[in-house]
């Protein structure tokens, strides 16, 4: 049995992905492994040949009588089906037909014939109790042909978000069976303008924007500024504890860096020029961006407190939306310089310009973390835009949205690159959708007001 | 077009008597308002017949004189309401100054020399067919733009701020052609007087 605490969990995992995007070398590198608990028999479990492992999870065990450890009970076994669906290497049984199976009420007590009745190859079973102000969840991967277990962990951690739980066990279950790297702890951010607050002092009515966070899944939605006025291009630090963003908190669009534990606020830029689109290196140290402080839009890198100031572009004709490559050896822009806004590609050290689109309208550049080597973009098709990819090492394209007139743009890669976040307009107001990196399981995020520019933790 | 023109000028002249009247702090009672024709933005979607004139024959004289005074009593806010500075539109995906642009600028140029104190800025504006990151870097260049040819025709530079919205806050939210052109634009607000 091996004993976690969700928050020594959550800085270890911090720690190990700083470590590991230092150390990484170019350009292959492999998710971050967890340490596999050693006392445990490696045991995948399998589905019938062809097809994947069916898997089943119903409500954890209420072990202890408060109310709301009988609703973290339900959250944590919902939740927890949603994560185990979402990246598609289990076949989730529909929760609605486990109802003739009779509840267990230990995790010893469990009806294995049943669930094989069911045709589940894998159930994940667990129990909820409080002790002291915490909640103990203790959780079960069973084969169910064999009885075995795979997987037995205990968590502990704080009553108020039992969602994380879920999303912690999810985490592990895919690092355990598929040695993958899930994402059901990571977050997003995006512009939002829900508040409906106007802009005092205009002629027009214009509605301010705020920066928002949310889990993977679009829970728990929060603000994070509240400058009331315009604030855009929210990104990520690598550690997920700071978010860059365009905000023009003080009249003039510049960077500003939220330390969003601390609540702390940096200014790098400090205002010189019009400065906007930052994104941090993979390492977290730098930060790239767009500015017309030299009289047009460059791309230029800086270290995150300001200092070490360089040009990456020198070119007359609009240069913006920079990317860094997972590796930080190189930076994909958007120019217009041939004509029309293409994705191009420079060294850091600002060499070996070339182009990599030739379409009509080329923007956001995205670049897939490893294995995949690809970098994701908007693309205008007829009267709208779609999102697509460009594998680089064929040069092959593929087209992940389908949507005559509508716009779908803002594409960011998820941080195993197996999903994408993007804006679109398909249901009539702007919102933010998540995809998979072939264009399934399309999912919308937002619903209350307009939602854009995303950006997805690491 | 023209006699719209006209009557936001007209409707801005009744507006800027009736401020210059209230400010007189005079008990006079309130006169008797003429009534107001319904203001220029809201454009009817139906056409009606005649273009109504009545209301804004008799004061036409008064204008000169009348325009000074509320320019300089009025405030940053009543000014950039109805803004003596004309907009400039562009092409889509351009920052190419058009020769109805230059228009608007040069007739922005001679209110600029008339007024030595004002510091303007110069917003730039897109439609929602360019994506919403490029169209930063657009923006920009229409703003910019906007400011180079009047720094063109003599106005001082420092007077000319520029900054860039993007697609962000479109005038007309409409999916039309006609949203679309009216989104597009350098739109300028008087920031200091």
């Amino acid at each position: 049995m091996l004993r976690t605490n969700l928050l020594a969990a959550g800085i270890a995992a911090a720690l190990g992905t700083a470590v590991l995007l230092a150390g990484q070398a170019p350009p292959a590198q492999q998710p971050p492994q967890e340490p596999r608990p050693t006392q445990e028999i490696a045991l995948t479990i399998t589905g019938e040949p062809g097809t994947l492992p069916r898997y089943a999870v119903p409500d954890f065990i209420a072990a202890s009588p408060e109310a709301d450890t009988l609703a973290a009970a339900r959250v944590i076994g919902q939740v927890l089906w949603d994560d185990l669906a979402f990246e598609r290497e289990f076949d989730l049984i529909p929760r609605d037909t486990y109802q003739s199976i009779p509840a267990a009420r230990s995790l010893t007590d469990v009806p294995f014939d049943r669930w094989r009745e069911l045709g589940a190859d894998g159930l994940v079973i667990g129990s909820v109790r409080r002790v002291g102000s915490d909640l103990r969840v203790e959780v079960r991967l069973l084969q169910v042909s064999t009885r075995q277990s795979a997987l037995s962990k205990e968590y502990t951690g704080a009553t108020a978000n039992p969602r994380l739980f879920a999303h912690t066990i999810a985490d592990d279950i895919h690092q355990n069976q598929v040695g993958l790297r899930g994402v059901a702890r990571t977050r997003l951010t995006f512009s939002s303008d829900r508040d409906g607050e106007r802009l005092g002092g205009t002629v027009e009515e214009r509605t301010v924007k705020e920066i928002y966070i949310s889990d993977y899944d679009g829970a728990n939605q929060r603000r994070v500024t509240t400058n009331r006025r315009l604030n855009i291009t929210p990104t990520w630090s690598p550690d997920a504890r700071s978010i860059a963003y365009t905000s023009y908190r003080r009249g003039v669009p510049d960077l500003f860096i939220s330390n969003i534990y601390q609540g702390t606020l940096e200014n790098p830029t400090k205002g010189r020029g019009q400065n906007f689109l930052p994104a941090w290196s993979p390492d977290g140290t730098r930060l790239a961006f767009m500015s017309d402080r030299d009289g047009n839009p460059e791309i230029y890198v800086m270290n995150r407190d300001g200092s070490g100031l360089r040009r990456l572009t020198n070119h007359p004709r609009n240069d913006v939306t920079p990317t860094w490559s997972p590796a930080g050896t190189h930076v994909a822009f958007t120019s217009d310089r041939g004509g029309s806004p293409q994705i191009y590609v420079v060294a850091v050290d600002g060499t070996g310009t070339r182009r990599i689109t030739a379409e009509s309208y080329c923007d956001r550049p995205s670049w897939s973390p490893a294995p995949y080597n690809e970098i994701a973009y908007a693309s205008r098709t007829g009267s709208g835009f779609d999102v697509k990819i460009i594998d680089l090492s064929t040069g092959e394209r593929r087209q992940v949205t389908f949507g005559e007139g509508i716009i779908n743009e803002s594409p960011v890669y998820a941080p195993n690159g197996r999903h994408l976040a993007f804006m679109s307009n398909r249901t009539g107001r702007q919102q933010i959708w998540t995809v998979d990196r072939m264009g399934r399981n399309l999912r919308q995020i937002t619903t209350v007001g307009n939602n854009t520019m995303p950006d997805w933790s690491r | 077009m023209r006699t719209r023109w006209r009557m936001a000028l007209l409707v801005a002249l009744l507006v800027a008597a009736a401020l210059g009247a209230g400010a007189c702090r005079k008990k006079t009672p309130p006169v008797a308002r003429p009534v107001m024709p319904p203001p220029a933005a809201t454009t009817t979607p139906a056409r009606p017949p005649a273009p109504p004139e009545p209301v804004g024959e008799s004061p036409v004289v008064a204008e000169p004189a009348m325009a000074e005074d509320t320019m300089a009593s009025r405030t940053l806010d009543e000014l950039n309401r109805d803004s003596p500075l004309r907009p400039v539109f562009f092409a889509y995906d351009s920052a190419e100054i058009s020769p109805e642009a230059q228009q608007a600028l040069n007739a922005n140029a001679e209110v600029l020399k008339k007024y030595q104190s004002w510091v303007v800025t110069i917003e730039g504006h897109c439609d929602e067919r360019g994506t919403a990151e490029y169209n930063l870097a657009l923006g920009e260049r229409r703003a910019v733009a906007a400011r180079a040819y009047l720094v063109s025709l003599g106005i001082p530079a420092e007077r000319l701020k520029v900054i860039s919205y993007g697609k962000e806050f479109p005038f007309d939210p409409g999916q039309t052609e006609e949203a679309y052109a009216k989104n597009r634009r350098g739109h300028f607000v008087i920031t200091s007087k």
